[in-house]
């Protein structure tokens, strides 16, 4: 148990330090490769939570494919760091009013509300569970996140390519 | 011991994180990594409710499944909106483009 909550304290600092960065980073390359320890962070959080197969894909998708592309749009829009340019608007006072009241309605509302917990017990092996829900009682969400795929995919494709 | 409350309270504050990156920033890929922050908060808030609160359900775990592919569709279509932008209008700094305002 002790172990549990020095893991997920330093998880937590890693996840909220490089967050910090993301957030605060005049150079947005520095930035982007932020993000690749915050989300690495929030996978241990997850392997905490024994959700495994949640984290796997946690790490293929986000600190792999959207890192990459964030990076690559960087590099095709910028053409390098945006040192040169103002990267904060004029709300940062605003903001950052806005975040901290966000912040303690949110952990009050985490720390006084009393959790039931319902009857049952977490599968010891949660990838197979995850593969029976996907192809029996969300089978409907399932397809729909599919044709969403493919609309985005398609979108995507048809937004970005230069017009002749 | 670790609890449900100590998850919920990292959740939150990286969610406060993503919305202060959306509030402040200028450009336009930034804001879209705080949208990612964003995200991932509700992930952690759905798999740990998966665990602490309904154990014997999957939906949380399903959920941020979804979630993922949804964001990853979303950084897609964002980022191309971007190029896009950035082509027809040279910038992509969000309050430079205000073609519509009057």
């Amino acid at each position: 148990m002790i172990g549990e909550a020095i893991a997920f304290y330093m998880l937590a600092a890693i996840t909220l330090l490089s967050g910090v960065v993301v957030v605060s980073s005049p150079n947005i390359v520095h930035s982007a490769v932020a993000l690749v320890p915050a989300f690495l962070g929030v996978t241990g959080i997850y392997i905490l939570l024994n959700a495994e197969f949640v984290a796997g894909v946690q790490v293929l998708i986000y600190a792999g494919a959207i890192t990459v592309l964030i990076l690559f749009v960087i590099m095709l829009t910028e053409g390098g760091t945006g040192l040169r340019l103002q990267q904060r608007n004029e709300q940062g006072t605003i903001g950052a009013v806005v975040a901290a009241a966000v912040a303690a309605l949110l952990i009050a509302g985490a720390t006084r509300t009393v959790w039931t917990p319902q009857p049952g017990t977490l599968a010891t092996y949660t990838p197979g569970a995850i593969g029976q829900s996907f192809l029996g009682t969300n089978l409907l969400a399932f397809e729909g996140t599919s044709v969403v795929l493919l609309v985005s995919l398609i979108g995507a494709i048809i937004i970005a390519r230069k017009e002749d | 011991m670790i609890t449900l409350t100590h998850y919920l309270v990292l959740s939150a504050l990286i969610f406060v994180l993503g919305l202060f990156a959306v509030l402040t920033r200028r450009n336009g890929v930034a804001i879209l990594m705080g949208i990612e922050l964003m995200l991932n908060a509700a992930n952690i808030n759905l798999v740990a409710f998966n665990k602490f609160v309904a154990p014997g359900a999957m939906q949380g775990q399903v959920f941020a499944l979804i979630v993922i592919t949804l964001a990853a569709c979303e950084a897609a279509v964002g980022l191309a909106l971007v190029l896009a932008a950035y082509r027809g209008l040279e910038t992509i700094y969000l309050d430079e483009i205000n073609l519509m305002k009057w």
